[in-house]
């Protein structure tokens, strides 16, 4: 089966990562790399994303034009920060590379509609 | 299908007996074989969902057919035989299982016992407690929606809903049909157990008014801690559950009085308590401590059996039950155990320094009943009388269930006059 992992953090869990040392960040970022190698064969297309000062909303109204702002969608209480496809047996085994996952926050897991 | 398809083939007894009987009959012949039945189709048609579905249709049939024409020699067979066509039924009617039609001339293997797989679809970490609760009710146990509702006092409509959600959910999310391996399984089977748990403690408090014709959900627990304990016979923990639930019921005469009232541990005619069970799970304890690997389970029976075994309220050993919990907090931490364990200290140091415990877990505990319950039993002994009304106020305006808010309010009353 298909699955998206969500990486994702509060406020919080963003300006902790912001405030990351170089010595930490670096730390960080090799955790994540050998993340990455370990599961190669079960990984799909994968990104990590700007940070959510980089972000524009576009919001449809019932009527009327779309709304562009700057930021993110301001109901949003967590933020993306990357994402990863998987494809593996079941939940469990998805479940089990999202416990293993090194970057802290939350990750959720959602499968993929079929389109077959 | 015409409804008399159900009975060709399978041989009745006699004639058809008493209904209320047949009820009783048909339910506990549901509990021993549902879970086999849904299991036995789940392998053969490799689809948790529709196996349910099948088996839920054959239940439904047999409370139909059965009171009528009396119960099947085999009732699982009957109900496997029905089961069977009903889900072919459904596979003729959907294309998703085109494919999947070659398999079925296979027979439905018995040897072995699949319900363990079940348990753990059923009690997936991916799911809702309150659908794992329903799913295992339904799936392994045999209950109709009808019954799940009724025991949890919900409306049909409401558990329906949750079911039907809880199974698209494993369908789409791929939640896999399998009892996990390695080191997972000790973080699975810990999420069974608190399942099991729940359940029973939801029958045990409501014990006191459960009409009778209600399937008693302590009875389903226990029966199911049972199950899982002789299906994993190598780890200690179901056996210390299934201890600790013959602890709380050897007490359930005692807990209530005549006019359906709570009665405290304290206050309970221990002449009612059954001794049976208490030595069945005492032999239990002892076996699963010759495993060597304590859980919190066997810790809380432990403490039940200290009570079980105490001449009165008085003569409890109390200083091996505050010794019990500091494993038990050593084990798995948690506020409430705390909280239990600063209740014990109240007999080894007394009431100031059980006090002072409790204090410290306010952050934690401020919304749970018991918590102020238990701080207005301390600061009525030290004559804080104000503070102790205050206390006991909070906890009955906390507390949910109908016997505990009537104890509340009586110890709220008594601090009043």
């Amino acid at each position: 089966m298909k699955y998206v992992l969500l990486f994702c953090g509060t406020a919080q869990d963003q300006a902790a990562f912001d405030a990351l040392n170089p010595d930490d960040l670096r730390a960080r970022y090799s955790e994540v790399g050998q993340w990455f190698a370990r599961n190669r064969n079960r990984l799909g297309p994968s990104s990590q994303l700007q940070g959510p000062e980089t972000a524009t909303t576009v919001r449809f109204r019932v009527e009327g034009k779309p709304v562009v702002h700057d930021g993110l969608f301001l109901e949003a209480k967590e933020i993306v920060g990357g994402y990863c496809e998987v494809n593996v047996a079941d939940l469990d085994e998805a479940l089990e590379m999202a416990k293993s996952w090194p970057g802290g926050g939350t990750v959720e897991i959602r499968p993929v509609v079929d389109q077959r | 299908m015409r409804e008399d398809d159900d009975r060709r083939g399978e041989a009745f007894v006699g004639a058809a007996p008493a209904p209320e009987q047949t009820v009783a009959a048909v339910a506990s012949g549901f509990r021993d074989e549902a879970g086999r039945v849904t299991a036995a189709l789940t392998r053969r048609f490799g689809d948790y969902c529709l196996a349910d579905d099948a088996t839920q249709d054959a239940l439904l049939a047999a409370l139909e057919r059965w009171p009528k024409d009396g119960i099947p020699e085999r009732p699982g067979g009957w109900l496997t035989t029905v089961a069977t066509r009903r889900a072919l039924n459904r596979v003729n009617r959907d294309a998703r299982y085109e494919g999947k039609l070659a398999f079925l001339g296979r027979p439905i293997e018995t040897g072995g016992d699949d319900r363990l797989r079940l348990i753990f679809t059923c009690c997936h970490p991916a799911l809702a407690r309150d659908a794992q609760v329903a799913l295992t009710l339904r799936s392994v146990c045999g209950f109709t929606t009808t019954e799940i509702a009724r025991a949890f006092l919900a409306s049909e409509a409401a558990v329906a809903q949750r079911i039907v959600r809880a199974k698209r959910k494993i369908r789409q999310a791929g939640i896999p049909y399998r009892v996990p391996a390695g080191r997972e399984l000790g973080d699975r089977l810990e999420e069974v157990l608190a399942v099991l748990y729940l359940m029973f403690n939801e029958g045990h408090l409501s014990t006191g008014h459960a009409p009778p014709f209600r399937r008693n959900l302590s009875e389903e627990a226990l029966w199911l801690a049972e199950l899982v304990s002789r299906l994993l016979p190598a780890d200690p923990e179901p056996i210390g559950l299934v201890a600790l639930m013959k602890l709380h019921l050897a007490r359930a005469d005692a807990r209530f009085d005549a006019s359906g009232q709570m009665v405290l541990l304290q206050d309970q005619d221990r002449s009612l308590w059954r001794r049976d069970l208490t030595s069945d799970a005492i032999r239990l304890i002892e076996r699963a401590a010759a495993a060597g690997e304590p859980g919190p389970y066997q810790i809380e029976a432990a403490i039940a059996a200290c009570h079980a075994e105490a001449a009165s309220f008085i003569n409890t050993d109390w200083p091996q039950i505050v010794a019990l919990y500091d494993m038990l907090i050593q084990l798995a931490p948690s506020p409430v155990a705390q909280m239990n364990r600063a209740i014990a200290l109240r007999y080894v140091e007394g009431p100031r320094r059980a006090l002072d415990e409790l204090n410290s877990l306010e952050a934690d505990l401020t919304g749970y009943h018991l918590f102020h319950a238990a701080r207005g039993e301390m600061l009525i002994e030290l004559g804080e009388v104000e503070l102790a009304r205050a206390a006991r106020e909070r906890a009955l305006r906390l507390s949910r269930n109908a016997a505990e808010r009537h104890l509340m309010f009586r110890r709220l009353f008594e601090s009043m006059s």
